[in-house]
């Protein structure tokens, strides 16, 4: 098995470990984590068309490389993103769940910070 | 060479390893140390997919700046009080397992069946090369050849930036996000600053300089640039500066209006919406990606600094 097939089949593993992580997890901020592993998952089976893509001397397509490159600064922005929206929902309910029974239950002593 | 196909495997048990300590882990903070970890060993992965590119990307934005996101929002949140979140039961969990194995598996089975010969854009990205003056040709890529995706991606980030701000109350609006480090400065990190940010500072300038012939860009360089920042702001030795401030309003425009004003001057220059007329390709380029470096330097710390905190008044 070439270095590329392993490596897309880490990539197919780690969407699998990220989407288990993405379901589970009951913490927000860990669910963001998981979806960063679904991401780098994607990302690194596109890099295998890549690699598979070598041609005209270079050993890579450099066009989905340049795409993934895109793609990891656009993850940056919203797991930035969802994390300013989960910091904000804590200050607003003094939880730090999504579950919403839990929400709309009184937030306990001390949580609530503004 | 007959040692490689050992390390590769190696190296493949040792990301999902890491990536199953991410999910497993009790803790937040041990499981995002597992991921700057695991964002670590998946930029040698790779270098081995021929991407060091996307190397050093995963490894300064993917893992440095997202680890750096995650433990100050950590730890913003247990200063405020651990969540009673409930972890869900068994057969949610094995349910949702089969559903990952399920989903694995049908990728996995992509990945052993991609068509042959593979599609491949690389004939036509080498044969335009010398047009650009570049002899990367990721870079030629991003800024050449699909350069409208670049740009459509900086605007992503400033949309980032407008979000993460617009969830702050009211009254906050042009202030300060609050401060990224602990309230008194740690004379190792004072030193740790004095040591590798004036260090930090050429190199991230050197990474986008070269990035046009060698591997790096503007990318690689303007993350490496906010890392700078970022800990010179861990250090307390400044704080995040007011949102209001018109300077950092036009560091964080920068990128996404040079990249429109440089894609009409092609319309009249070389008669084409991004056209870079012949022979001065190469300067507009690293022209457009200078500017890219000051918006990507600003923008991923002040992401990581979230929404302001404090009194709008200077």
């Amino acid at each position: 098995m070439s270095a590329a097939t392993l490596a897309g089949l880490v990539g197919a593993a780690l969407v699998g470990l990220g989407l288990y992580g993405l379901i589970v997890n009951p913490q927000p901020l860990r669910k963001i984590l998981a979806f960063n592993l679904i991401g780098s998952g994607v990302f690194l089976i596109f890099g295998i068309v890549a690699r598979r893509g070598a041609s005209a001397g270079f050993p890579f397509d450099p066009v989905p490389q340049a795409m993934v490159i895109t793609g990891i600064v656009v993850a940056f922005a919203a797991s930035a993103l969802g994390v300013a929206l989960i910091l904000r929902l804590h200050e607003e309910t003094g939880a730090i769940t999504l579950d919403l029974d839990a929400s709309t239950r009184p937030p306990g002593e001390g949580a609530r910070d503004t | 060479m007959s040692l490689l196909p050992v390390f590769d495997l190696g190296l493949a048990v040792l990301v999902l390893a890491v990536a199953g300590w991410t999910i497993a882990a009790r803790e937040l903070f041990s499981s995002v140390v597992g991921y700057v970890a695991y964002g670590l060993l998946l930029a040698i992965v790779w270098v081995r997919l021929y991407a060091p590119d996307v190397a050093l990307t995963e490894a300064a934005i993917g893992s440095g700046v997202t680890g750096v996101l995650l433990v100050t929002s950590g730890a913003r949140l247990r200063r405020a009080g651990e969540g009673e979140a409930v972890a869900p039961g068994l057969s949610q969990r094995a349910l949702a397992a089969s559903l990952a194995v399920l989903v694995a598996a049908a990728l996995a089975a992509v990945v052993l069946l991609l068509p042959e010969p593979p599609p491949t854009l690389a004939p036509e990205a080498r044969e335009r090369l010398a047009a650009t003056g570049l002899g990367n040709p990721v870079t030629a890529v991003l800024i050449a050849y699909r350069s409208f995706d670049t740009m459509l991606e900086k605007v992503v980030l400033l949309l980032a930036v407008v979000g993460v701000w617009s969830v702050a109350p009211d009254r906050f609006w042009g202030g300060a996000p609050a401060p990224l480090g602990r309230a008194r400065p740690q004379g190792a990190l004072l030193f740790l600053d004095q040591a590798l940010v004036p260090l930090g500072i050429l190199v991230g300038i050197h990474i986008f300089w070269v990035g046009a012939d060698e591997p790096g860009g503007a990318f690689q360089g303007g993350a490496i640039l906010a890392a700078m920042w970022m800990i010179v702001m861990i250090a307390r030795l400044t704080g995040p500066p007011r949102i209001g401030a018109r300077w950092l309003r036009l560091a964080l425009i920068a990128g996404p209006a040079v990249f429109p004003a440089a894609g009409i001057a092609g319309l009249g220059m070389a008669g084409n919406f991004f056209a870079y007329p012949a022979g001065f390709a190469k300067p507009i380029i690293l022209f457009i990606e200078a500017f890219m470096v000051l918006t990507i330097a600003v923008t991923l710390p002040m992401l990581v600094a979230g929404p302001p905190r404090g009194s709008p008044e200077p």
